[in-house]
Formats: structure tokens, sequence, C-alpha cells
């Protein structure tokens, strides 16, 4: 028995092995969301700056737009905001889904940092984030004018992102939409 | 020429690597004293062709060499000096090949210090350390090559060095991380020679300690820099986020913690021996993974595994060989005999199991957090994000209860010690400890009323108070209140009480500035003026300043307390000329019991600003307490006995066999 214990932490990281070689494969980034194709999901929750406020995904359709999930806990997060203040000026509609965060500190992010989003919902208890099955902060949706996710991306977007999955098709579905 | 003479260079330490790792291993079985002496020459020589590598690099970047592509990548002509020097080890690829640099001076230092080791044992040392060394190589030469040019045509100027990386903390932080990371490989390279020999006697426990301790103590310290770094640059304000970098580095910190203690016992007691064994073989597996996981980016976004699927199958082929394998020896190997010694009740022995249970679970808890997203992925149990809530939520009850039995552990003995005998220590602490728990938070606020009372506080000044008044009873028993017997008492004990009060300091740092941290996010006009927590802020104005790579706008804030003048703090919104990032550099008014802490937000137009004020009560207690740890491990290895001991025990190593002291 004594012995047999021994093999116990070979055992334990082999599983650890195969997880993580499964995770090699099983690339959430690029996977075709389950949501690609599908409405944004329903939703009613207060906007960030407003608690009265309340919005819901009428609020999101009728243009085309990107659903940015973001949080202050969220290290990568603090990357990818220079390149959504740079969209937003180029004119892309961004809209913050605020998740699992503190509303105080999420406005004093979005003062200090600037604050690239049309609105942000302010999701305290991650329940749109259940619906959207977000993986974790930074996501990135796209949106069109009909509210139905086209692309999804987990992670940071920066330039080589948003360059190689996103522009092309924004201009699509932009032109689209005219 | 540099760049081609640096690879060269690496090539040439990889061949030595190989060799070191091959024939030694053979002479320890052979019996070739000739063969088992090749591995020490061969860590020597790795180390200046590694070192000449290094310098090739470091040369690259001073020259502005853009056509390598990780020059290019990481720096530009603006770069002051020290942070064309400090970005070699900016990104992955430098990072690595530091990596093998200290790797390769810990071979060589235990390749120095291992004259009075018996030969077959530094001989398979030496080995595990050189085919360690070979892997390295082989990932840098392989996948991730700091020395690839972009040819033909290079671009005339590079990118740049995240400004955030633009600090003395980067100059210094990763370097002391690696060489705690990279240390941990040495009790490694001892527990896989204890198990090919089958030796598992106090021996190896004793040879390992002294290196563990410095490992730990440079780890300890890289720790508390990176924090320290990032409260002070970030410019928010925060000192640690559970980010997967941070806990990267936690999880040997904490497993190695757990090492340090086990071993005492292994060594003195000759218990927990598997265990010990398996905790040096967790503690570097960890430090591999840190590395990798936060160099090669996956943890960060946790897709990058497959941004770059070659690097992610050799980290992965890399860790089941090593991990894999060590836990394979381990279970052929291990060491299985009941222990030789018996303990029992409150025994240290007890004790520092305890400690250990608690301090295993905090790192399996942070593992389990920083790996959820990918495992939750792959065992399609739906997606869920992890966050500062979850550690928080398991990590603070851990802690307090190790902290509660951190308290007794100069009181216990070996073998067995009175439950009743530790009560009775207990007694006057805990009361010391509750009245001052209880009285202290009235004190710390300005109006006390039930809101202004913290909770938060009383518990965390009960934890503190409780372990430095018994680690303080514990001194004066063991020096029966004299001060002449104070030096008579060993590196080791004051090593450890040294290091148990940094801990409670450390913990007052995190309790108090949590508990008592206020903050105001105002408009400010020149002029204007603001109270918080007894200071009065005037901010006067902001003026443009120009650095060698940025522009910044600097204001100027007076604070007053009262009508005594405190400090002038000048606040900066840098902005970077190359990749135009804009940086928040916080000014810090920093004491003891406090810190003022102001940073610049964004313009308002009509010459206002927002601006944020924080005054952090005791914030600055967190690293000074950091530094007490890594202080009390720095004794500890130090301790006399190590080069005594070692001495007499190399004589008859081979006859020691189970003779425990």
């Amino acid at each position: 028995m004594n012995r047999l214990a021994l093999f116990l932490p070979l055992a334990l990281f082999a599983v650890l092995t195969i997880v993580l070689l499964l995770g090699l494969d099983k690339d959430p980034a690029e996977l075709p969301s389950a949501l690609v194709g599908e409405p944004f999901p329903a939703f009613t929750l207060p906007s960030l700056y407003d608690v009265n406020r309340s919005l819901d995904e009428r609020n999101i359709a009728g243009e085309v737009v990107l659903v940015n999930v973001w949080a202050t806990w969220c290290f990568a997060c603090r990357i990818e905001h220079v390149m959504l203040n740079q969209l937003a000026e180029q004119g892309v509609k961004v809209i913050g889904l605020n998740y699992k965060d503190n509303r105080e500190a999420a406005i004093d992010w979005l003062k200090e940092r600037g604050d690239p989003y049309v609105f942000s919902i302010f999701d305290e208890q991650g329940r749109l984030g259940i619906d959207l099955g977000v993986y974790g902060a930074p996501e990135t949706y796209l949106l069109d004018a009909t509210g139905t996710i086209r692309h999804r991306r987990v992670g940071v977007v920066d330039d080589r992102i948003w360059d190689s999955e996103f522009r092309d098709l924004y201009a699509q579905l932009m032109a689209d939409k005219r | 020429m540099t760049v081609e003479l640096g690879h060269i260079a690496l090539i040439f330490a990889l061949c030595l690597a190989v060799i070191q790792a091959i024939v030694p291993m053979i002479g320890s079985f052979s019996g070739h004293t000739n063969w088992m002496r090749v591995g020490h020459s061969m860590a020597a020589g790795q180390f200046v062709f590694v070192a000449l590598s290094f310098a090739c690099l470091t040369t690259a970047f001073i020259q502005d060499d853009f056509s390598v592509a990780y020059v290019a990548n990481n720096s530009n002509t603006l770069l002051p000096l020290q942070f064309k020097i400090s970005a070699v080890w900016g990104a992955h690829e430098g990072s690595l090949l530091l990596w093998a640099l200290i790797l390769s001076g810990w071979s060589t230092a235990v390749a120095l210090c291992s004259g009075k080791l018996p030969l077959v044992l530094s001989a398979r040392v030496l080995s595990v350390l050189g085919a360690i060394s070979v892997s390295f190589a082989l990932f840098l030469l392989l996948t991730s090559n700091p020395f690839e040019r972009i040819l033909p045509i290079p671009p005339v100027e590079g990118g740049d060095l995240n400004p955030l990386l633009q600090d003395f903390g980067l100059i210094v932080h990763p370097p002391m991380l690696y060489m705690g990371y990279v240390g941990f490989s040495v009790p490694f390279a001892f527990a896989i020679a204890a198990l090919i020999g089958g030796q598992f006697d106090s021996a190896w426990a004793r040879w390992s300690r002294p290196w563990i301790n410095v490992a730990w103590v440079f780890l300890t310290i890289g720790i508390s820099l990176g924090s320290w770094w990032a409260y002070y640059e970030l410019g928010w304000g925060g000192w640690w986020f559970w980010d997967p970098v941070e806990n990267a580095s936690f999880m040997p910190w904490l497993a190695g913690t757990a090492l340090m203690h086990s071993i005492s016992a292994t060594e003195k007691r000759g218990v927990f021996r598997s265990w010990t064994l398996l905790l040096a073989i967790l503690t570097f597996s960890l430090s591999l993974l840190g590395t990798f996981l936060v160099r090669s980016g996956v943890l960060t976004s946790v897709h990058a595994f497959a941004s770059d699927p070659e690097r992610g199958i050799f980290i992965l082929i890399f860790l089941s060989i090593v991990v894999g394998g060590s836990l394979l020896l381990f279970a052929l190997r291990g060491p299985t005999m009941r222990s030789a010694t018996s303990y029992s009740g409150w025994s240290r022995e007890t004790m520092l199991l305890i400690n250990n249970v608690f301090l295993v679970s905090s790192m399996a808890m942070i593992l389990i957090g920083t790996l959820y997203p990918l495992l939750a992925d792959v065992l399609d149990m739906g997606k869920i994000s992890v966050g500062p809530p979850y550690f928080n939520f398991f990590f603070v009850p851990l802690m307090s209860g190790l902290m509660v039995c951190l308290g007794f552990a100069g009181f216990t003995r070996w073998k067995s010690t009175e439950g009743r005998f530790l009560l009775r220590k207990g007694l006057v602490p805990s009361i010391v400890s509750l009245i001052m728990a209880l009285t202290l938070p009235m004190v710390m606020v300005e109006k006390l009323s039930w809101s202004t009372y913290s909770l938060t506080a009383v518990v965390i000044l009960l934890l503190v108070f409780w372990v430095v008044t018994m680690s303080l009873e514990d001194l004066w028993l063991k020096s029966r209140g004299k001060l002449s017997s104070l030096s008579g008492l060993s590196g080791s004990y004051w090593g450890m009480l040294i290091a148990h009060i940094g801990l409670a300091v450390c913990a007052l740092g995190v309790g108090l500035s949590t508990a008592y941290d206020v903050q105001k996010d105002l408009r400010m006009a020149p002029g204007d003026s603001t109270d918080l927590g007894g200071y009065q802020f005037q901010f006067i104005d902001v003026e443009r300043v120009e650095g060698p790579n940025f522009i910044a706008y600097r204001g100027n804030v007076e604070v007053r307390s009262g009508d005594v003048f405190v400090v002038s703090l000048s606040p900066e919104k840098r902005s970077y000329k190359s990749g135009g990032q804009v940086m928040t550099e916080a000014d810090i008014d920093g004491q003891l019991n406090r810190d003022l802490y102001v940073s610049l937000g964004e313009p308002l137009g009509d010459q206002a600003w927002a601006i944020r004020f924080q005054v952090k009560p005791f914030v600055r207690c967190i690293w000074l307490g950091g530094l007490l740890i890594g202080l009390g491990g720095l004794l500890a290895a130090l301790d006399k006995r190590y080069r005594r001991r070692r001495l007499k025990k190399s004589v008859n190593v081979k006859s020691e066999g189970l003779a425990f002291e």
C-alpha cells in the first residue's frame, strides 16, 4: 500500500499533463464559439455610471458594435485598454461589459485611463457573463446591426489581432448595414 | 559578428552541458573517478560560454543592433543605457538566456563548494544540473533564439520596451526572482541524486539545506521587489493582484517554505523523508512551470500555447520529462520504510506537519485557481473565471491558521511536547494580544464609532501580536533574560525568529493598509485643496517636462498636516515617444506608518486635472516584512553548523546509514 502511495504524485502529474496537452489543441480563442451566429443573449442590467438606468439587449442592437468584457482586476485589460481607446477614436462603437467588478473601482479606472465605451453594462454577479459563456476577461464580441454575434475573441485584442481577425469582418458588416 | 559569436558560444555551452550531464553520471556507476570529476570543470566552462553569449546579446542591445529581431522588438535608440541593458531580460528569449546564465552560475557554485561532498554524490548532482542546462539551451536554440537576425532589411529603429518595464524595479526584480527559481534546481538535483543512490539519510538533507535557504532568500526578496514595483509603478496603489504572473512566483515560494521546514525535521529526526524529497521535486517543478507559463505568455492569455504551438509542445515535453521523470524515480526508489524515530502529541514534528499542510494547501489552492480556466475548459465544466475574491477567500483563512500555529514554533520540542506546556506559554501572549487587538483599532481612527471600528484590524492585530509576543517570550526564556546570552543563540534560531516576526510585520501591513486605506478622486483646479486622512493636499499647478524618451505633465501637490508643511509631491503623466503609450507615474511620500500616494489622472480643461489622493497606513510594512523574512533566511543559511558538520560528515558518509542524531 505504502509503495503504491508513492505513485500518487506521478499519477496526479500525468492527469495534469493530459489536461495541458488537451489544452494545447483546445484553443478557446480560435474555436468557433457556440454563440457565433446566435443573437446576443437577453439581459437586463444596470449601467455602470447610473444605478437607476437599466440596459437590455435592445440597447445593443441596431449598430455594428464590439462588446468588450473587462474588469479592474483583470491585468491584461490594462494592456488592451490603450487599443480600445484607439478604436473608439477611429469611430468604432465599443460597448463595455464590466464583469464581476466593483462599481467605484471601475469608474475610477475609466476616469484614469479614458473611457472608450459608448456605455458600460454593470454585471456584478456575472449573469450575462454566464449566458455569454465568458471565459475570463478580456473578451471581445463583434455584433452585426441585427444584434447577432459574428465573431468572438478570448484574450487581448491588439493591433495584430484586430488586423487579422476583426478589420475585414468589421468593414464588411459596416458595408452590409448600408 | 558579435551576435554570431553569442550564438556560437551558446552552442558550445550546450555541448559542454551534454558532457556534464552524461559523463559524470556514467562515472558514478562505473566508479571512474576521472569521469566523475568531469562535471566540475564542465560546469565552470559552461558558465564561461553562457556568460559570453549573454554579454554578446547585451552588446547588441547597447549598440542598437536592430538587425537582431529580439533587440528590434524590445529596444530603441532613445532608451537610456541602463534600460537597454535591463531590456536584455525584458522579454521571453532574453529572460530564458538569463535563466540559463544563472543556472550555470549555480552549477559552478555547487562545483566549487562540493569539495567536502562525496564525489559520487557531487558528480550526480552536477549531472542532473547539466541535464537541466541541456534542456534550456535546446529550448533557447530551437524555439526561442535571441540571436535571430532580421535579414536582409533590418529596421532603422526598434520598437520599445514596455514603459511599465522601464524602471529600476525591472533591472533588479527578474534577476532576483530567477536566482530564487533556479536556485531550487540545486536541492532538486540533490534529491534526484539521493533517489538514484538510494541514500535517504539525513546527509542529503543537511547538504541541501543551505542551498535551499539561499535560493529561498532570493525568491523572497524577488517577490517583495515585484510587489513594491507594482505598487509604485502601476500608478494606482495596489500591491498584489493575484495575477497569474505573481501566482507563478508565489507558488514555488510557498512550496519552498514548506520544504525549508520539512527538511529540518528530515535532517534532525529522520522523519518525513519521502515528503521532503517530494517537496524538493515539487518546488523546482513549480519554478519551471512558473518560468514557462509566465514567459511564454500562456497565463496572461491562456491561449498562447496555441499561438506558438512549437513552443507549447516543447514546454510540455520538457515538463513531462523533468517532472514526470523525477516523480517516476521517486515512485520507484522513494523511501517507504517507516521513519526510524517516532513522535507524538504536540511535538515539533507535528507542528511542522501542520505548517506544511497549511503551506501546501495554499499552494495547491493557488495552482488550481491559476490553471482553472484551462482545466474547466478541457473538462467541459463550463467557462468560469477566477479572480481575487476566490484567492482571498481561501488564502486569508489558511494564512491565519498558519500564523496561529506559528506562534508556538519556538516552544515546541522534538519528539514530544506537552500540550499543557504550550497552553501555559501561550497564556500571557494571548491576553496581551487580545487587549492590544481590541484597543488599538480605537486609536487608529480620528472619530471613533461602530462604523469606524474595524473588525479586519482587530483580527489582523490579534494574529500579529500573537506571533510577535510569542516569539519574544521564547527569546526571553531562551536567553534567560540576560543580554549576554543572546550571542550564544544560533544563527538558525535568530533566522527563524526574525523571519517569523517578518511575516507578522508583513501581515500587519497587509491588514492595516486594507482596513484603513482612504482615497479620493477629485477634479482639482490650481489652488484647490482637499482634506484626507488628517492631511491637507493642495494642488499648485501642472508643468510640462521632457524626459529622455518621454514627455510628461508634472503636477505639484503640497501636503500639510495642520499648519506643518509635510512634503511636496510631483506625480507625472508620461507619454512615451516611440510607442505613444501613456503612463501614470505616481508620487509617494513614504513613512513607516503611512504612505501619501498621489497620481495624476486626465486633464479636464481650464488647467484642472483629475487627481487621485490616497493615504495608506502601514503599507510599507508589507515590504519591510518581506525584507525581514529574507534576512531571517539569510541568517539561517549562514549558520556556522553547516560548515562544521559538513566537514565531519564527509569523512564517513557511507557508514552513516540510518544513524540519526
